[in-house]
């Protein structure tokens, strides 16, 4: 979704969003680890979608007030029982300061300079991270000026900017914004000239590369 | 539910659970759950919203919509789901009391968006019901109902569109 400027809690401008359907998974928690961990991302740093996706929880909470089953005898009685016995909530989450948002510091263990770089070749790096199978996060960092690897989708791919900015075509994705590629797109990002890229992407599918990585090392390097 | 919040008040918990507690179940088996664990988490979730309490912001959802917020986290937690990180607090600073008129408007929105949910032609609300509680992606959705996922994906835009409309 391109929709006009609105800015960000970080103070940039967020250009490129998170899609209806997406935003709804998330609402609804159906959503694959990894996508679900872009999105916290994206919406550490975007109000828009933030304020979106509060809008998509409503749908549930109003779904929920159609909904009934009837109860066991005791339940009112036994949750009552347990209500003193538990521990008093931990605080609120935090917020982070650095390049990273809090949920994506978490799956990294701190921030930019706690990541496990490998490389690809060609300068460009990546480090996976920790997620279920359904679908990879990792985190790329593309040399200033450089291009990401020539490829296309086996499914949808999201990349979400975290530090610099890249071009793909004429879109140019700076912080916060998010790149949705689907199956038909073939695309060539390439890094901002003023500094190196860091961007987080997310795929429910393997990438097929058609450019400098032979696809037998796909499966070595997982991407 | 402020008045759980504010006064640990048990007996307006109760209040809440005789509300709440069976369309959570519901909730649940419409998820797939067996009827004990739906009543387990179920109780689970009423639990849960004793200990957060503190975290109830009437601003910024409705008491159904937060208790949908919580029973979804179980179901995932129940499910063996995929985990769902949570975004990071905007960083606005301490937030100001919140004012009687902003609660009074979030409770008109959330009651009609409820109306809205309750008047949607079927085949919408059936596929906004699969959204939500089938736990299926639009794709899923398509191989499930051997619809043209173009055609959810456009069903699931007019429900979207009627609810927003409803919200203006």
């Amino acid at each position: 979704m391109t929709q006009p400027d609105i800015t960000s809690p970080s103070g940039t401008a967020i250009r490129h969003h998170l899609n209806e359907a997406t935003l709804m998974g998330y609402a609804a928690g159906t959503l694959p680890e990894a996508f679900n961990l872009i999105v916290a991302t994206h919406l550490s740093l975007c109000d828009r979608c933030r304020a979106d996706v509060q809008a998509y929880d409503a749908v549930g909470g109003a779904l929920l007030e159609d909904e009934s089953a009837a109860l066991a005898d005791e339940s009112l009685a036994q949750t009552l029982a347990r209500l003193d016995a538990d521990p008093k909530p931990a605080g609120r989450k935090k917020t982070a300061t650095g390049d990273f948002p809090a949920p994506l510091q978490d799956y990294v263990g701190g921030d930019l300079d706690a990541v496990r770089w490998r490389p690809l070749g060609m300068g460009v790096k990546q480090a996976i991270l920790p997620t279920s199978k359904a679908a990879t996060a990792r985190l790329f960092l593309i040399p200033a000026g450089a291009a990401m690897p020539d490829h296309g989708h086996n499914g949808t791919e999201m990349t979400l900017v975290l530090k610099g900015a890249f071009l793909d075509g004429n879109d140019y994705f700076a912080r916060g914004d998010i790149e949705i590629a689907d199956i038909d797109v073939q695309h060539i990002p390439i890094a901002d000239v003023h500094e190196d890229c860091i961007c987080l992407a997310v795929t429910d599918a393997p990438l097929r590369f058609t450019g400098i990585l032979p696809s037998i090392l796909q499966k070595f390097f997982r991407i | 539910m402020v008045r759980v919040r504010d006064n640990r008040d048990k007996v307006a918990f109760a209040a809440l659970f005789t509300h709440f507690a069976p369309r959570i179940k519901g909730y649940l088996i419409k998820s797939g759950a067996d009827a004990t664990t739906a009543e387990e988490c179920a109780q689970d979730v009423m639990t849960t919203l004793w200990r957060k309490a503190e975290q109830f912001d009437p601003t910024r959802a409705s008491v159904a919509t937060w208790i949908f917020t919580i029973a979804r986290n179980r179901r995932i937690d129940m499910l063996r789901r995929d985990r769902r990180p949570e975004p990071e607090d905007l960083p606005w600073g301490p937030e100001p009391e919140p004012e009687q008129i902003h609660v009074l408007e979030m409770q008109q929105e959330a009651a009609r968006l409820a109306q809205a949910v309750a008047t949607l032609p079927p085949n919408q609300r059936s596929l906004i019901e699969q959204a939500y509680f089938g736990d299926l992606t639009q794709a899923q959705i398509a191989k499930e109902t051997g619809l043209p996922l173009g055609t959810i994906k456009s069903r699931l835009r007019l429900a979207l569109d009627r609810l927003r409309h409803a919200m203006k």
